[in-house]
C-alpha cells in the first residue's frame, strides 16, 4: 500500500482488532501526524519507520483515539510524541510492562510498543520476554540499530563482539543477542524482521503484526547514521543483498541469491539429514527438491529458530527477513476477561455488603 | 489499661496479675469456673505444628463470642525450618477481654508449648505465675538437647513459680484417633486441634464454628476432617475430666466496649483488600492490581485474586517493576490501579513512582513494611520505610502518605488513599506493616451506604481556547482548586495526547526544557501534594494540663494508646496525638506541637517521623525507638513515657 495512505473502507476486521472501534470516515497519513516537531538526527532511520507507520495506520481504519503508543527510553522511544494518537513515553525498558497493564485492562485499544535494542534487550529484557510468553495483545516494534544512540555511542546488546565504541575502546567482549532467536525462545507467537528502508516490506510486516491476535515482535533494522552508520548496508545494497538477505514468505520455498533458471534464487535452505540443522545449498548443484517451504504457522518454533541462526552476527550474511513465526495461542487479555466473566457466572456479580460481612459475624445491640 | 486480668490458679500477682472479678458456683462437674476480664494466650510450636491455624481458630471462636481481641502472629520466614529448632518456632498470641483493648498484650498468661524449642524461645516473655501447657511427648532427650536443654526444664526446677500442665498431647491425640484409619504420624498431626479443644474448654469458647470450619477445610478428605474434629473434642473432654485442670475461665463478651452494629474479626491485609474493592465500587472504576509476591504483602494479592466477580483484574507480574508498571498502564487506561509490596519492592518501584508523579495519574502503592534493610526480617514488623516513601526517588517527587492505625483501619485507609489518588491525580503511598497485616481485631462492618462517594470525572472534551478561539485539550491544564490535571483516558475522541517522564510544558504537556517552566512545574507538583485535604489531627488531653505530647503514626497506635491509659490511670497527665496522614501533615499539627513542652515520638525505626517533625516544625521532638521486629509493649512504652514526664 504505502504511497496513497488511504484506507480501504471495507478493510477486513481481523480477530486481533475486533473489539477496537472503527474510524467514522476515511483516514489519511496526516491524521496520524502530531503537531510536534520531529527531533531525530537528519538522516536517521527512525524517520522512515515513522512515515511507514503513519502511512499504514489508515489501512487499519481504527478510531485513532483507541490507538496507544507506549515507549521506553532511547531515540526510538520519542516515537509516541509524533503520533496523533494517545501515547506514553515512559521509562527505560518498562514499556512492555506498562503496555501490558493497559492492554489487559482495555481490550478496546490497539496498543503498540516502540522500543530499541538497549531498551528492550538490556534494561528491559525481562519485561520483553514475559510479555511475549504471556501473549498479551501488544505489537512491539523493536528498532535495532546495534548501538546506544541517545547516550552517544556505547555498544548495545545487539552490537557485534569486538565492536569498538566509547565504552569499549579495545572492543566489546559481549556476545550479542539475536532478537528474533530470543523472542522465539521466549514463546513469542509472532516474530518478524524487517528493514527501515524497505517501506513496502516494513508495511507488509506491520500489517501481519496488526492482524495477529496476541503479542507480536517486529524487529526493525534501523540505521543510526551518527554512531553506527551503514550497519545494515549489506542488507540494503541491491547487489550484496541478493546474497545476504533470505526473504521469507509463508508457503514459498526458501530461496535467495542470484536467480537460477527457474527465476527463483540460486541458493536454498535445506535440512541436513545427519544433524537436523539447516544449511544453505546451491540449488543448481543439488536441485530444489529438498528446499524447505517456509511455514510461519507451524506449531513448533524449531525451524523458525534454526532459520534465525543462519545469520552471521558479524557480516549479517544470510539474514532472514519477513515473518518467521505467526501462530495462534491463547491471548492473555482475552483469557483474563474470560475469567472475570466466568467468575460472575459462577458466583454472581460481586455484592460488596455480602463480601464485607463474610460468614462469621456477631451483632451488638444498643 | 483500665482493668487487669484475674490470676489463674496459683498465680498471685505477676506483672499482669490482678484480682478475680468474680467467681461462679461450681459447675455440674464440680469444676470451678472463674471469671476474668482479660487473658493473653500464646500458642507456640514448630512451623509445621499448625500454630497459626490453631490461633486463627481460637480467635474466631473468641470473636464470635463477642470479646474484644487483638492478635499477634509471629512466624519465621522459612516455610519449614528444621523441626524442633529455635529458628523453626512459630507462635500466635491472642489477647481477649470483656472490655476494649488495644494490643495483643505484653506478657502471656498462658503459654502452650508444643515442643522444647517453643518453650525455650518463648519462656522469657512469660511471667512467673502464668500457666504453661507443654506437650510432654516432645520433651525427649534428643529434642531437648537440640535446643540446649541439658536437663529437662520440666524437672529441673527452672519452671518453678509457673503453673505447669504436662500433657502428652501427641499420645492422647493418637489414642483418641485409634478408630480412624490413620498412621501414628498422621494422627499425631491433629495434636494442634487437641490443644485447641483443651484451650476452648479452659476458656469456655463456642465450638460449633471450628467444627464447621474443619468440615469445610477438609471437605475433600472427610476422614481427615472427622479425625481433626475428634481430636478437637477429645481435647475439650480431656480438660473437662482430668484433674490437672481444676478451673476453667470465663471472659464475658465486651458488649459495652462496642457501639451497636454487626461485627466480624478482621486482619489488616484482609481489611485492606476489602477497602480496595470497596474503593473500586465507590469510584465506579475497575480495580487493577499489578503485584509481585512478597512477604508480608502477598495475602492482598491472594485475596484480590479471589474476587474477579467484582471486576478485579489481578496481574502477577514478572517482577516488582512490572507490577507497578502494569498498574500505571492500567491507570492511564482509567482503572483504579494498585500495586502491593513491601520495602524491598518499593525500592525497585521507585523509578516508576517517579514517572507516576510526573504523569500525574492516580495510583495506589501499598507498602506492607517489614524489617530491613535489604531482605531484613521478612515476616517481622517495622516502620522504617517512612523516609523511603517520603523521599526515595530521584528529583522532587512528592507523594501523599496514608498510614492505617489498626488492622481494621486498613479498610478506611484504603478508601482514603483512593480518594486522594483520584481527586489529586497522584500516586499515594499506604504504609501498613507486618503487625497490622497479620494481626486482627473486631471490626464494625460499615453499611455500604455510609461509604464515601469516590466517583471522578474523566475529561470528555476540550478544556482550553487558544488565542485564535480554537478549542483544544491541554492535558496539563489544572483544576485551580486541587491543582489536579484532567484524566483523559484512551478511547475519548479529540483528546489524543502524549505524556511522558520528560518535563512537560505547563498546560500543553509538550516536552519543555525551559528553566522557568521546570521551576514552575516542580513547585506546582509539590504545591498539589501539600494542598491535599486531610483532617486535622485530634489531640487527646483530658485535663488540658499535660506537658508532654506523645505523637505516633501508623501501627503504634495500639501500644501507645494502651501506654497512655496506664499513665493516666497512675495519675499522670499526658497528651496523645496520632497521625494517619504523614504527607501532607495535618494543617494543625504545627500548632499542636507547640502547645506542649515536650514531644515524644515512639517509632519502630530509628526516628524517621521525629526527623521529619524536627525539620518541618523546629520542634525538639524526642525519639523513642525500637527495631526488634515486634510491636512495642504497652508497659515498656508506659515506663519510657513516665520517665520522660518525670525527668523532663
Amino acid at each position: 500500500m504505502a504511497e496513497t495512505s488511504r484506507s480501504a473502507p471495507t478493510a477486513p476486521v481481523s480477530e486481533a482488532l475486533s473489539l477496537v472501534p472503527k474510524a467514522d470516515g476515511k483516514q489519511s497519513m496526516k491524521d496520524f501526524k502530531s503537531d510536534q516537531e520531529v527531533r531525530w538526527c537528519p538522516g536517521c532511520g527512525d524517520y522512515a519507520v515513522l512515515a511507514a507507520v503513519q502511512g499504514f495506520m489508515p489501512e487499519l481504519g481504527l478510531a485513532k483515539e483507541n490507538i496507544v503508543f507506549v515507549s521506553g527510553i532511547g531515540c526510538s522511544s520519542r516515537f509516541p510524541y509524533y503520533m496523533n494518537t494517545y501515547g506514553m513515553h515512559s521509562i527505560h525498558g518498562r514499556a512492555p510492562a506498562i503496555a501490558t497493564g493497559l492492554a489487559a485492562s482495555r481490550r478496546d485499544l490497539s496498543v503498540w510498543v516502540v522500543t530499541g535494542d538497549g531498551d528492550a534487550l538490556s534494561i528491559g529484557g525481562n519485561h520483553l520476554i514475559h510479555a511475549l510468553r504471556r501473549n498479551v495483545n501488544l505489537k512491539i516494534l523493536l528498532f535495532n540499530n546495534r548501538i546506544y544512540g541517545l547516550t552517544k555511542g556505547q555498544y548495545s546488546p545487539t552490537s557485534e563482539a569486538g565492536k569498538i565504541t566509547k565504552s569499549t575502546p579495545m572492543g566489546s567482549l559481549d556476545a550479542p543477542f539475536n532478537p528474533v532467536s530470543l523472542a522465539l525462545g521466549a514463546e513469542a507467537s509472532f516474530v518478524a524482521r524487517t528493514v527501515d528502508s524497505d517501506r513496502k516490506h516494513l508495511t507488509s510486516v506491520l500489517r501481519a503484526a496488526a492482524d495477529h491476535p496476541g503479542s507480536a515482535l517486529v524487529e526493525i533494522y534501523q540505521n543510526c547514521n551518527i554512531f553506527n552508520d551503514g550497519a545494515f548496508e549489506v542488507l540494503k545494497d541491491q547487489e550484496k543483498a541478493q546474497e545476504a538477505v533470505i526473504r521469507l514468505e509463508h508457503g514459498e520455498p526458501i530461496r535467495f541469491g542470484a536467480p537460477a533458471e527457474d527465476g527463483l534464487g540460486s541458493q536454498g535452505v535445506v535440512r541436513d539429514r545427519a544433524t537436523g540443522d539447516l544449511r544453505i545449498v546451491d540449488v543448481r548443484a543439488e536441485g530444489t527438491a529438498e528446499v524447505l517451504v517456509h511455514d510461519a504457522h507451524t506449531a513448533s518454533p524449531t525451524t523458525a529458530f534454526a532459520l534465525s541462526r543462519l545469520a552471521d552476527p558479524d557480516t549479517l550474511h544470510h539474514t532472514p527477513i519477513g515473518v518467521l513465526r505467526d501462530v495462534r495461542r491463547p491471548v492473555y487479555d482475552t483469557e483474563m476477561a474470560d475469567q472475570l466473566e466466568r467468575a460472575v457466572e459462577q458466583n454472581g456479580k460481586g455484592d460488596l455488603s455480602a463480601l464485607l460481612h463474610g460468614n462469621d459475624t456477631w451483632t451488638v445491640v444498643g | 489499661m483500665t482493668s487487669q486480668v484475674s490470676s489463674p490458679a496459683g498465680q498471685q500477682s505477676g506483672p499482669e496479675g490482678g484480682q478475680d472479678s468474680g467467681r461462679d458456683a461450681d459447675n455440674a462437674d464440680n469444676k470451678e469456673i472463674r471469671r476474668l476480664d482479660r487473658v493473653i494466650i500464646r500458642f507456640a510450636g514448630d512451623s509445621g505444628d499448625g500454630m497459626q491455624l490453631t490461633g486463627d481458630r481460637f480467635t474466631s471462636e473468641t470473636a464470635s463470642f463477642g470479646n474484644d481481641l487483638s492478635t499477634l502472629p509471629n512466624f519465621p520466614a522459612e516455610i519449614r525450618a528444621p523441626a524442633g529448632t529455635l529458628p523453626g518456632v512459630s507462635s500466635f498470641q491472642l489477647h481477649f477481654a470483656d472490655h476494649d483493648i488495644l494490643t495483643p498484650g505484653d506478657a502471656p498468661n498462658v503459654l502452650v508449648a508444643m515442643n522444647p524449642a517453643a518453650l525455650k524461645a518463648n519462656i522469657a516473655d512469660v511471667p512467673r505465675g502464668a500457666e504453661i501447657i507443654v506437650n510432654t511427648d516432645e520433651f525427649t532427650k534428643r529434642a531437648m538437647a537440640k535446643v540446649g536443654y541439658e536437663a529437662s526444664p520440666l524437672d529441673d526446677g527452672s519452671l518453678d513459680g509457673y503453673s505447669v500442665h504436662p500433657v502428652p498431647l501427641t499420645t492422647l491425640t493418637v489414642e483418641a484417633l485409634k478408630d480412624y484409619d490413620l498412621g501414628r504420624k498422621e494422627a499425631g498431626r491433629s495434636k494442634n486441634m487437641f490443644a485447641l479443644g483443651l484451650l476452648s474448654w479452659m476458656y469456655n469458647r463456642p465450638t460449633e464454628q471450628t467444627e464447621a470450619f474443619l468440615r469445610s477445610k477438609f471437605a475433600k478428605k472427610p476422614t481427615v476432617a472427622e479425625a481433626n474434629i475428634a481430636a478437637f473434642r477429645a481435647g475439650w473432654n480431656f480438660g473437662e475430666t482430668t484433674e490437672d485442670f481444676a478451673v476453667s475461665y470465663e471472659v464475658a463478651p465486651a458488649s459495652s466496649a462496642f457501639p451497636p452494629g454487626t461485627y466480624r474479626n478482621i486482619s489488616g491485609n484482609l481489611a485492606l483488600s476489602y477497602g480496595l474493592i470497596a474503593a473500586s465500587q465507590q469510584a465506579d472504576l475497575p480495580l487493577f492490581l499489578g503485584s509481585y509476591p512478597i512477604t508480608p504483602a502477598s495475602d492482598v494479592l491472594h485475596e484480590l485474586s479471589k474476587h474477579k466477580n467484582f471486576g478485579v483484574r489481578s496481574f502477577q507480574a514478572e517482577d516488582e517493576i512490572a507490577g507497578i508498571g502494569a498498574a500505571l498502564g492500567a491507570a492511564f487506561g482509567g482503572s483504579l490501579a494498585v500495586t502491593t509490596t513491601s520495602g524491598p519492592g518499593v525500592a525497585l518501584k521507585s523509578e516508576t513512582i517517579g514517572l507516576a508523579v510526573s504523569l500525574e495519574l492516580p495510583l495506589l502503592i501499598i507498602d506492607i513494611q517489614r524489617g530491613g534493610p535489604s531482605t531484613g526480617l521478612p515476616t517481622k514488623t517495622e516502620q522504617a520505610d517512612l523516609l523511603q516513601a517520603m523521599y526515595g526517588r530521584n528529583g522532587e517527587a512528592p507523594v501523599p502518605i496514608v498510614a492505617p492505625a489498626t488492622p481494621a483501619d486498613c479498610f478506611t485507609a484504603a478508601l482514603d488513599a483512593a480518594r486522594i489518588a483520584l481527586t489529586y491525580r497522584t500516586p499515594v503511598f499506604l504504609l501498613s506493616d507486618g503487625y497490622l497485616a497479620n494481626g486482627s481485631e473486631p471490626w464494625r462492618i460499615p453499611d455500604v451506604d455510609e461509604l464515601p462517594d469516590l466517583r471522578t470525572q474523566f475529561a470528555s472534551g476540550p478544556n482550553h481556547a487558544l488565542d485564535d478561539g480554537t478549542e483544544v485539550f491541554w492535558p496539563y491544564k489544572r483544576d485551580p482548586h486541587t491543582l489536579a490535571r484532567p484524566w483523559a483516558v484512551p478511547g475519548t475522541p479529540g483528546l489524543e495526547h502524549r505524556i511522558g517522564g520528560i518535563e512537560k510544558q505547563d498546560g500543553t504537556g509538550n516536552i519543555s526544557y525551559d528553566p522557568a517552566n521546570h521551576d514552575f512545574m516542580v513547585r506546582t507538583r509539590q504545591a498539589k501534594v501539600d494542598g491535599v485535604e486531610v483532617p486535622d489531627v485530634e489531640v487527646s488531653d483530658p485535663s488540658g494540663n499535660a506537658k508532654l505530647l506523645v505523637l505516633g503514626w501508623g501501627s503504634t497506635y495500639g501500644p501507645i494508646t494502651a501506654a497512655v491509659r496506664r499513665i493516666r490511670k497512675a495519675g499522670d497527665e499526658i497528651a496523645q496525638a496520632h497521625l494517619r496522614y504523614v504527607n501532607p501533615f495535618p494543617r494543625n499539627l504545627g500548632e499542636v506541637l507547640k502547645r506542649y513542652e515536650k514531644v515524644v515520638v515512639p517509632e519502630m525505626n530509628l526516628g524517621q517521623l521525629a526527623t521529619l517533625i524536627r525539620a518541618r516544625y523546629l520542634v525538639d521532638a524526642q525519639s523513642y525507638t525500637q527495631v526488634r521486629g515486634l510491636p512495642f509493649k504497652a508497659e515498656q512504652l508506659a515506663t519510657a513515657l513516665k520517665e520522660a514526664i518525670t525527668h523532663g
